[in-house]
């Protein structure tokens, strides 16, 4: 049967499901922009959940007890999970896993710069969960209503899992915050460190972000980087004000007028560096995946090889 | 209670920590993302069991300490498990041949433990035998994959069990502490379990198109505290926050 359906209708009909506020779907006709933007952001995203495995991963050696020990290694389980099923989200758009991880690979995509900072104490275990994860659930939870509909569903369940691991983290940093002074010097230093790269995770302002308007326009960003950044930080002020931490910014302050707290500067500068391939651990997590991939395979040639085999002797056996 | 009864939940809890212990030095670092998470789903098994089994040996010993106390405060020489838990990771076919082994054995182990005249055991071996027989299959599984996928997985899963083979006779060894709980009916005599175990284990090699390994040595020593030098890295790093800093909570 030939398509009788010419591409202005196609067009319209795209158009009129975002209007309506409802989900686009694998096999519905989409813009092949639309489409290219959502496998760089899903496969961005998946990414980010594989890669963050790392810096997590780089404390469950030295859990400080075994029930620590035990929700980290469920928490990191949950991040590889999460990789998986946005991949499998994504490949609903024509493009399969390997293709998506070779352009992590050969450093072609990106994933999410906070990784590329070390994670130099058991308090950034906690300051991770708690901010990175919190600020994760920001941005998430208004993908939720994301235009395309497995991006959405998968957005679901993982907020879910998420507000569970930022839970864990706070509750790392609380027991830290109310422990000896050494502890609390710890949890106070990772709130340091972490607490300007959790910013940028939100990217660019709004004026400088070169893929938020289309994205908007589609509905497959549903809030602004800078929405969601005053967001976080009007929700997380009164969390570490809880813990009695202070947030390393000398500008932080409520604005009665705007309803929100005013924060100091950005260093773009530094965001750019880190993206680029500038901080301490870009190199680390990206030899970490490669060396995966490459000693892997003579595993997935074995997988294969069985597979064949053994297929083609159960072929065999029915002749 | 005696102190026999204490060493004996103590070395089952002992294996479980050290092995899971290893067995997350894959996470984020396995040859697909699905093996990222079934490690760490398994480790996770591994260290829910060294929690209840350690808890319950700081209560047979009755001093106070905790499970934590147990993990992360004692030195090498006190720690009583199978040299072959703490082995390094090496490749992928070393470490799903060492689960493989090591599933297999706790599967005996832990169906005879659900009938020990020990309560507390018998409870912790009706969860652990659910993990384990799900554990076992699947390393099972990746010996029969790797043993019959391609010449080269074929010649690093046989080096792999050549390379542990020396370890594997420790785990049926019997001393007085096995004696005591075979007679208050505690646990199974290692006798029995070794030869369920190595009917299981040849029939799998041989599915796998592998060749059982020649014993050359009997490599054995953890039970009594005696370590490879590998032991006293993994605790350096396991134990490195309690170490730090003493007696706080985490």
């Amino acid at each position: 049967m030939v398509d009788v359906m010419s591409f202005t209708d196609e067009q319209c009909q795209f158009d009129a499901i975002i209007e309506a506020e409802e989900k686009i779907e694998p096999r519905d006709w989409m813009p092949e922009k639309y489409r290219l933007n959502l496998v760089r952001q899903m496969s961005q995203h998946a990414h980010s959940e594989v890669v963050g495995q790392l810096p997590e991963g780089n404390w469950i050696g030295r859990a400080p007890t075994l029930r620590r020990k035990a929700i980290l290694l469920a928490k990191v389980q949950d991040e590889a999970g999460h990789g998986l099923y946005l991949y499998s989200a994504a490949e609903t758009l024509g493009v399969s896993r390997e293709e998506m991880m070779n352009d992590l690979l050969i450093g072609k995509a990106k994933y999410a710069s906070i990784f590329n900072y070390p994670t130099l104490t058991w308090a950034d275990v906690g300051a991770i969960g708690w901010l990175v994860d919190g600020a994760a659930i920001v941005n998430q939870i208004s993908l939720c209503r994301t235009s395309y509909g497995p991006y959405a569903r998968a957005m679901v369940k993982i907020c879910k899992e998420e507000s569970f691991h930022m839970r864990q983290g706070y509750e790392i940093m609380q027991v830290l915050a109310e422990g000896a002074a050494a502890q609390k010097a710890m949890a106070q230093d990772a709130l340091n460190r972490w607490w300007w790269p959790t910013l940028m995770m939100f990217g660019p302002h709004d004026s400088e972000s070169a893929n938020s308007q289309q994205s908007m326009k589609w509905k497959i960003k549903r809030q602004s980087n800078d929405e969601l950044r005053q967001k976080f930080v009007d929700q997380t002020v009164k969390q570490a004000d809880h813990l009695g931490l202070a947030i390393p910014d000398q500008d932080l302050k409520w604005n009665e007028e705007r309803g929100h707290y005013d924060f100091g500067p950005i260093d773009w500068e530094e965001f750019a560096r880190v993206v680029k391939g500038g901080g301490l651990c870009n190199d680390a997590r990206l030899e970490a995946r490669r060396k995966a991939n490459n000693e892997g395979q003579w595993v997935k040639d074995a997988l294969m090889a069985y597979a064949e085999k053994h297929s083609r002797s159960d072929v065999d056996q029915v002749a | 209670m005696t102190k026999n009864h204490y060493r004996y939940v103590l070395r089952l809890g002992d294996n479980a920590l050290i092995l899971g212990q290893r067995m997350t030095e894959w996470c984020g670092h396995s040859p697909l993302l699905e093996e990222d998470i079934a490690m760490a789903n398994c480790a996770l098994d591994h260290v829910g069991r060294a929690r209840l089994l350690l808890s319950y040996a700081a209560e047979l010993e009755g001093e106070g300490r905790s499970e934590d106390d147990l993990a992360f405060v004692r030195s090498d020489r006190e720690f009583e498990n199978f040299l072959l838990c703490e082995l390094p990771i090496g490749d992928y076919a070393f470490t799903m041949a060492r689960q493989y082994l090591l599933d297999t054995y706790h599967y005996h182990l832990f169906t005879e433990l659900v009938s020990s005249s020990d309560e507390t055991l018998s409870a912790i071996a009706k969860k652990a035998i659910k993990e384990t027989t799900y554990h076992m299959d699947r390393s099972r599984d990746w010996v029969l994959r790797l043993g019959d996928g391609t010449e080269e997985s074929h010649e690093r899963m046989q080096v792999a069990l050549e390379g542990m083979w020396n370890y594997t006779e420790e785990l049926f060894e019997r001393d007085p502490v096995d004696v005591q709980m075979i007679a208050e009916a505690v646990g199974p005599d290692p006798e029995w379990l070794h030869s369920k175990w190595q009917a299981d284990i040849n029939a799998t090699i041989k599915e796998a198109t592998l060749s059982v390994p020649e014993k050359k040595w009997s490599l054995s020593g953890g039970r009594n505290g005696i370590h490879t030098e590998a032991m006293g890295h993994l605790l350096s790093e396991m134990q490195y926050l309690q170490r730090t800093y003493p007696g706080l909570n985490w």
